[in-house]
């Protein structure tokens, strides 16, 4: 079996910064395991630009942005298998993956990072019974039918959810003479960005409705129209609402969920908020060695976002690598042990020091980290986290055990955008025995 | 004086711009993180431009489509325009980021370049 240092499951933006982070760390032997024809991930399809602006300074597309990180890959020399698909990783980090030239096989890593990105939610969320004619198709398939593949699905539209895949797609279709009738959304409030509804729906004159939902569709072959109504504040439509469009696609952006079944299938515990790995400071998972980031941990729209978080991710997998491998050596000379034995003992110190809970309430449904270790923590510690409801002229709060130490004032938080705040170790310091972290909105 | 509220769309923090405008005059622009937030609100107020990104058939290349964009923004008026002239566009692969597929694309003065690689079959 062969052995690398680090193994990085997905050749997407995190895979990749991942892995570039962790060579510029220090170490070598690296593979990159993606089970596409080529390196990028969803960036590929993304042919929009708005992507990079934070990182480089200038606005790329998608695929733009994925080439800067390839070629740094290909510069460094990382070692990388396309077509190859990741199947199963075991507790002790024998990751086993098949692809045609070789056929099945496993590797031993040292450190594991899984970036395998999300996929789109399925058409079971369309909540409605009847016939599944043809012309319903996910946003994200759409625009890989479309900007990959150059084939319209179709000539009039309409599209239910208002995720960022389906605002952009109401403007690529329209550009290509579709007629995109209505964007629908189910909640009082988009789930996309700002800029999208601007540039996708505004600039082109399409409608977004809402605290709308799809409750029916005519046509037994294919798509012929859908009927929209209005929803109550328990998303139950309200009779007398309903308005018919005639369509012959019906597009679903309906969100996005972290792909999680190889991490679940390792005993990675699974956070329900996210559906991505619980972490700690260092984005590690409660398996030891196992580090997360991007897509996979919890849903981004920034790749700007994803290629940081997944820079800490390399970082700290190959701080993970040097202290085990430094072990290995001192105690193969003494007892001779294996790598393999020496990687199934604990680190020693992972039990004795106490982690401090970050605690999420009060409109905050989530953060990443979950928890702290200030001995690994980085003088800085991005925290991010999403909110569950609009607020406008609130306060951003982190209340370290009962104090109040953070107060930020912001004019509008949403749960389309993801918010961060940054913690200091110093500041961390200065409260010895600390158990908790609060983060919470304030209303002024 | 009239007020104009505008969400800068020049990166995805989306801030939300207030613009202060005597006449065609703008006095005053405030709710930007960042200077280039300015620029846009004052540009989207008097001459309102877009990047357009599209894709165009590719031959011998390891893909079908090869995805392109105007290399500057573009008047929003000139958008349908510059889709269409983008329509029978074929290239031969090898195609790189930055190569002209079109010049002065619907006489705009602005090129269109690819922003993926194909590389030959
Ligand atoms: C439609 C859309 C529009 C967006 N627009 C913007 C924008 O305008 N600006 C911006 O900054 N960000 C945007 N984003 C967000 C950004 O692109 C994503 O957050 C980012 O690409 C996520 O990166 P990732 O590496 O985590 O996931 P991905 O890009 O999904 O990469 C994951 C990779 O893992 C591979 N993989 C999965 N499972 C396995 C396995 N078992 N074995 C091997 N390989 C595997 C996949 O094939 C894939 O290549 C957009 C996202 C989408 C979907
Ligand atoms: S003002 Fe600056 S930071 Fe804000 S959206 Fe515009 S470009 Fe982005």
């Amino acid at each position: 079996m062969k052995n690398y240092d680090i193994v990085i499951v997905g050749g997407g933006p995190a895979g990749l910064a991942a892995a570039v982070s962790a060579k510029q760390n220090g170490v070598d032997s690296i593979l990159i395991l993606e089970r596409d024809k080529e390196l990028g991930g969803i960036l590929n399809q993304c042919i929009h630009n708005g992507f990079g602006l934070h990182t480089f300074k200038e606005e790329l597309t998608g695929p733009e942005y994925a080439e800067r990180f390839i070629r740094q890959v290909q510069d460094l020399g990382i070692e990388f298998k396309l077509n190859t698909m990741v199947m199963e990783i075991s507790e002790n980090r024998v990751v086993t993956a098949m692809n045609r030239e070789d056929g099945l096989f496993d590797l031993q890593a040292k450190a594991v990072i899984l970036a395998m990105g999300c996929r789109e939610r399925a058409r079971g969320a369309l909540n409605i019974p009847g016939y599944r004619p043809a012309g319903i198709y996910s946003a994200g398939t759409a625009q890989r039918l479309v900007n990959m593949e150059g084939y319209m699905p179709g000539r009039e539209v309409v599209i239910l959810g208002s995720g960022d895949i389906g605002l952009i797609m109401a403007r690529r279709m329209t550009l290509e003479g579709a007629k995109v009738k209505v964007v629908a959304e189910l909640m009082p409030y988009s789930g996309g960005l700002k800029r999208n509804i601007v540039q996708c729906l505004d600039d082109y004159g399409i409608p977004l409705k809402l605290s709308h939902t799809v409750v029916d569709i005519k046509g037994k072959e294919r798509v012929e129209g859908v009927t929209l109504a209005q929803v109550d504040e328990n998303s139950r439509p309200i009779p007398g609402t309903e308005e018919f469009y005639s369509c012959d696609t019906l597009l679903l952006s309906v969100g996005l969920i972290p792909e999680n079944e190889i991490s679940r299938g390792m005993g990675v515990e699974i956070n329900p908020v996210t559906s991505g790995p619980k972490v700690n400071e260092s984005l590690e998972t409660n398996m030891e060695g196992v580090f997360a980031c991007g897509n996979v941990l919890h849903v981004h729209d920034l790749v700007d976002f994803v290629s940081e978080e997944a820079a800490a991710a390399g970082r700290n997998a190959a701080a993970y690598v040097k202290t085990v491998s430094l072990g290995t050596e001192s105690t193969r000379q003494s007892d001779r042990k294996t790598d393999e034995e020496y990687l199934a003992e604990r680190i020693p110190d992972k039990a004795a020091e106490q982690e401090i809970c970050l605690i999420p309430t009060s409109g905050v449904r989530y953060t990443v980290p979950s928890t702290i270790r200030v001995s690994h923590m980085d003088e800085h510690l991005t925290v991010r986290f999403r909110v569950g409801n609009v607020y406008k002229n609130c306060y951003v709060s982190a209340y370290f055990d009962e104090k109040r130490v953070i107060h930020r004032k912001r004019q509008v938080v949403a749960p389309g955008e993801m918010e961060e705040l940054k913690l200091t170790k110093e500041q961390i310091l200065q409260y010895p025995n600390l158990k908790t972290i609060t983060i919470k909105i304030e209303e002024a | 004086m009239e007020v104009k509220n505008l969400i800068c769309i020049n990166c995805p923090m989306g801030c939300a711009l207030t613009v202060e405008m005597e006449g065609n005059e703008v006095v005053k622009i405030s709710g930007n993180t960042c200077p280039r937030g300015e620029a846009y609100g004052r540009k989207e107020v008097t001459d309102p431009t877009r990047i357009v990104t599209s894709t165009v058939k590719v031959t011998g290349g390891k893909a079908e489509m090869v995805s392109v964009k105007t290399k500057q923004d573009i008047p929003k008026g000139k958008i349908s325009e510059c889709i269409k002239a983008l329509k029978d566009v074929e290239v031969q692969a090898p195609v790189y980021i930055g190569d002209v597929i079109v010049a002065d694309i619907a006489g705009t003065g602005v090129d269109i370049v690819a922003t993926k690689n194909i590389e030959l079959l």
